[in-house]
């Protein structure tokens, strides 16, 4: 009989891949636990009810106007969720964005700005607010989005533009992207110091990343965008994969470097300036998410990237409702949140990483 | 599969790195490519699996010239391994050795693709290895897993840049062993850079030996490692001596040249009988 090679072999990776499998579903499943959870802190609704105002709406069920269930219900519709939801959306097309990135540039170090997009969405928003000039017709609130939005794009396109003429290696683009950041954060530093104390406060908690005040209207754009690119890079994560070995192995592998590079480059510029021109820059959540990951699951993108999605919705929506448990000494900005408790959590992983298992 | 180089030239900058190449490679056979640092080898076989475009002249795999085929198109013809492959993200060797799958393979591991892994392990003596972490191996093993995503891809022909560089002496006999058998029995070309000029000598079928940008000279080890070459090429003094029917190079040094070697050292009595044939 002939010798079949690797039959244990082939039912551990199978087995290692349903851990993968298992790893997402409970993240998706924390999601949902966190959702329900935060809509309930700060306010006089429990979680069960946060579940049944999503249920009743989902299902159409609605309550006589005025009566205490339609008060529940437009409360926790219209104020608690708008943000959490966001916070949702956001986390999952921040963190999706660094996996990208990351193996796009070969580099743990890349995340969705890398190319320079925070500087140019930066620019859009100070330049909105401080002198109300805006890349687009709109005024008022959509006129800082739309602002940041196309300034976003600037920093991207010109990474790639400047590419085709120098070569688009991982080194090139960061080295560009480095260089942009500092011109367009050079205008962005000129605008604030020259405009007056509450410009220049509304220009500061713009940059930090926050999602309060946020409502439903704030939610097609950003949630198109990243369902689109959610989707589509499920799709190319085999081909990520490649990357993650370097320029030369990835051609020899069939992999067309230059077109697949640009291609997830412009995906990259429209998800994160259709996050980032709503919430401001949200640090390092699409650092540390792939990392962790990683750190659990191993470094296939097939798995990191949906990991990614509902990891990156789990943190960026948990660190909200810490944002919301911290809001009796102030008002804190999850873009802070996010930072401060991430930063240590962050380092801990590292730690342990290098103690036992790889993560870099 | 055949390939045919025809006047070849190629620079990153005015400055040619290549001139004037001209060579047909094919058949079941192990070809080591030597020479000196800086002369091209490498440059070489990124013109000929399309990592680099040649600026002058054509590489024709079977009369067709690479530059009209698909990059996945060719990645089912020729495999390449790198000089050496780091990664900083957590891949194991399964995963690692699957990504040479992607030629022929979807988005999904199929159960055939994870037979055609393991069955390469298990040639390579690497199969225990499987689920652990690609950046957790020793020098020896990770040219090894290197070595199994190339041979994944079911080449024809088979690009290897040192693959015994960074290898004590057994893994580089091993992994050069290895090669001239698969050569041999799985039907593929296999071009391998080289620096160890007595590896090559023993396991190659044939040898092509560079200078300056161009070929030296091509033949069999035979005719290609002899001290003048070597002394052409790399400048150095040295003994070729014939063992078991395979060129020996024994080093010389400047300094010791003329020392007169005792007539029974085992140096003498090769160069002797060279000498006598």
């Amino acid at each position: 009989m002939e010798k079949t090679v690797g039959a244990d072999a082939v039912w551990a990776y199978r087995k290692d891949v349903a851990k993968r499998i298992s790893f997402i579903t409970i993240c998706i499943v924390s999601v949902f636990f966190v959702i329900l959870l935060s809509g309930s802190i700060g306010t006089t609704y429990g979680f069960w009810d946060v579940y049944e105002v999503i249920y009743e709406r989902i299902m159409g069920i609605t309550h006589p106007t005025a009566s205490p269930e339609w008060w529940r219900s437009h409360y926790i519709w219209n104020n608690s969720l708008p943000p959490i939801i966001i916070s949702v959306i956001a986390g999952a097309g921040l963190a999706i964005g660094g996996t990208v990135m990351q193996s796009l540039m070969g580099n743990p170090l890349a995340d969705p700005y890398t190319t320079g997009i925070s500087s140019g969405a930066s620019l859009g928003a100070v330049s909105a607010i401080v002198t109300g000039f805006t890349f687009s017709s709109i005024s008022g609130e959509m006129g800082i989005v739309s602002s940041a939005f196309l300034g976003a794009l600037i920093p991207a396109f010109l990474v790639i533009f400047l590419t085709r003429f120098v070569g688009n290696s991982p080194t090139t683009m960061i080295l560009i992207g480095v260089a942009i950041s500092y011109f367009f954060n050079s205008m962005v530093t000129y605008l604030m110091i020259t405009t007056d104390t509450d410009k220049l406060q509304e220009a500061f908690l713009w940059q930090i990343g926050s999602v309060s005040g946020t409502g439903w209207g704030d939610i097609p754009l950003m949630l198109t965008i990243v369902v689109f690119s959610g989707i589509a890079v499920g799709l190319v994560s085999n081909k990520l994969n490649l990357m993650m070995l370097g320029d030369k192995s990835a051609k020899s592998m069939g992999l067309d470097i230059e077109n697949f590079r640009t291609l997830c480059l412009l995906l990259l510029a429209f998800l994160v300036a259709s996050i980032i021109s709503y919430t401001g820059i949200i640090g390092f959540v699409g650092l540390i998410t792939p990392h962790v990951v990683r750190f659990i699951i191993g470094g296939d993108n097939r798995f990191v990237a949906p990991a990614s999605v509902a990891m990156g919705a789990f943190i960026l929506v948990s660190a909200n409702l810490i944002s919301n448990l911290l809001m009796p000494i102030g008002d804190i900005p999850i873009g802070v949140v996010m930072s401060f408790v991430g930063a240590p959590i962050f380092l801990y992983l590292i730690l342990r990483s290098k103690a036992g298992r790889d993560m870099f | 599969m055949k390939i045919d180089i025809k006047e070849m030239g190629f620079g990153y900058t005015a400055t040619p790195v290549l001139k004037g190449i001209n060579l047909a490679i094919g058949g079941n056979q192990l070809v080591s490519i030597l020479g000196p640092n800086g002369v091209g080898k490498s440059t070489l076989i990124h013109c000929i699996n399309k990592i680099l475009s040649p600026k002058e002249g054509v590489v024709l795999l079977n009369d067709v010239d690479v530059s009209e085929i698909t990059i996945k198109d060719l990645a089912k013809e020729i495999g390449y391994v790198p000089y050496s492959t780091t990664t900083s993200f957590p891949l194991s060797v399964v995963d690692t050795v699957l990504m040479g799958r992607h030629p022929h393979s979807k988005w999904k591991t199929t159960d055939e693709d994870l037979q055609k892994v393991y069955e390469t392990l298990d040639l390579l003596g690497i199969e225990h290895l499987a689920m652990r972490s690609f950046n957790q191996l020793s020098a020896g093993q990770h040219q090894k897993v290197m070595l199994a995503r190339g041979l994944v891809q079911e080449p024809k022909v088979l690009l290897l840049d040192e693959p015994t560089a960074n290898l004590d002496i057994k893994h580089q006999m091993e992994v050069a062993r290895i090669m001239r058998d698969l050569a041999h029995e799985k039907g593929i070309t296999v071009i391998m850079i080289s620096h160890d000029i007595n590896i090559a000598a023993t396991y190659s079928d044939n040898v092509i030996l560079m200078y300056e940008g161009s070929i030296f000279a091509v033949g069999t080890p035979h005719e290609v490692i002899t001290k003048e070459n070597i002394k052409k090429v790399y400048g150095v003094e040295s003994e070729v001596v014939d063992f078991r029917g395979k060129p020996h190079l024994v080093l010389i040094d400047e300094k010791l040249k003329n020392l007169e070697l005792p007539k029974d050292s085992y140096v003498s009595m090769r160069a002797q009988e060279t000498a006598a044939r």
